[in-house]
């Protein structure tokens, strides 16, 4: 399969995605500049993590409106499958692809540590090998994770079941909120569920030196749905 | 020369933690009178435009697309030429 990984000014967690797909899965990965304006043959995107353009303004505020989003935009549109990690996510949100935005943590502290996480939605590609209300455990890693978004698009979130990640307690509860999130939530899809953005790293979960290996199944689950698509 | 003065604040509804902490700090020094503080930004942006209704067609683009988060935040401006 042929993953695009896209590397904006400042963006520092690309690394650990092509480890993860090339070195650890077999895949061919392409590293996109924010200049690129075509994504090439890539069947997946990928937006990592690190503070693009240092967090400046916004955080994804100034990478939103770089050339190599409109291919995103259009890719997204055309069903094709974006995944945002981290400040990914950030970027996703703030160029319009994902509803809502992100406040600063709640503690105003970075938050850098192992976090439990509910998983809500097993119906889309990125979650189709995880269960239903599976406790799986992912480290996070910022410093602006607090997810908001307006009741009345929380309540629409819900509807559709866009929720995909909760941070969670051991106990399988949703709770132990690390940065003041609406709903706890750590990530969400858009209505297809062929765009996920989530605030906990998968690409940092996938090796037992790495304290977890939960995050694999999130790329399996991706390679299964493109080599089935392809056959 | 046009320069404009563009105050980017929260909207009400949202949290502000900076706000929040600051607020207490100020409890704490013994100001009771502070009811609330809420943390913006103050951004300028100089056009070299000859006309007010120039600068303000791209000004206004510029805060949509750019400057501020519609989600999160309010913005209002001021513009006053500059020789």
């Amino acid at each position: 399969m042929k993953f695009a990984v896209v590397v904006f000014p400042g963006t520092s967690g690309e690394g650990d995605c092509i480890h993860v797909l090339k070195g650890l899965l077999g895949h061919e990965v392409t590293i996109l500049s924010h200049k690129e304006t075509s994504l090439g043959d890539a069947q997946c995107v990928i937006l990592p993590g690190g503070a693009s353009y240092g967090d400046y303004l916004r955080p994804g505020a100034l990478a939103k409106s770089t050339p190599i989003m409109e291919p995103i935009r259009k890719f997204a549109q055309a069903d094709g499958l974006v995944l945002g990690v981290g400040n990914g996510f950030q970027v996703l949100l703030e160029a319009g692809l994902l509803p809502g935005a992100m406040l600063p943590n709640q503690s105003l502290r970075f938050i850098a540590r192992p976090q439990l996480l509910c998983v809500e939605n097993t119906n889309i590609p990125f979650t189709k090998l995880y269960q239903k209300g599976q406790l799986i455990n992912m480290p996070i890693a910022h410093g602006a994770g607090n997810y908001y978004l307006d009741p009345e698009g929380l309540l629409e979130l819900e509807g559709n079941g866009q929720i995909v990640f909760r941070y969670a307690d051991k106990t399988g509860e949703i709770g132990d909120n690390p940065n003041g999130s609406v709903g706890n939530i750590a990530g969400i899809t858009n209505p297809r569920g062929n765009v996920l953005g989530m605030m906990p790293h998968p690409e940092r979960s996938t090796e037992e030196v790495l304290g977890s290996t939960d995050g694999l199944a999130l790329f399996q689950g991706i390679v299964e749905v493109l080599e089935r698509g392809k056959a | 020369m046009w320069k404009a003065e563009v105050q980017v604040t929260l909207k009400d509804v949202v949290f502000d933690p900076q706000g929040n902490a600051v607020e207490r700090q100020l409890d704490e020094l013994g100001y009771k009178g502070v009811q609330k503080v809420r943390i913006g930004k103050y951004i300028e942006v100089l056009f070299d435009v000859k006309t007010r209704a120039e600068a303000e067609s791209q000004l206004d683009e510029i805060c949509k697309r750019v400057l501020v988060n519609q989600v999160l935040e309010h913005y209002s401006y001021q513009l006053v030429e500059v020789l």
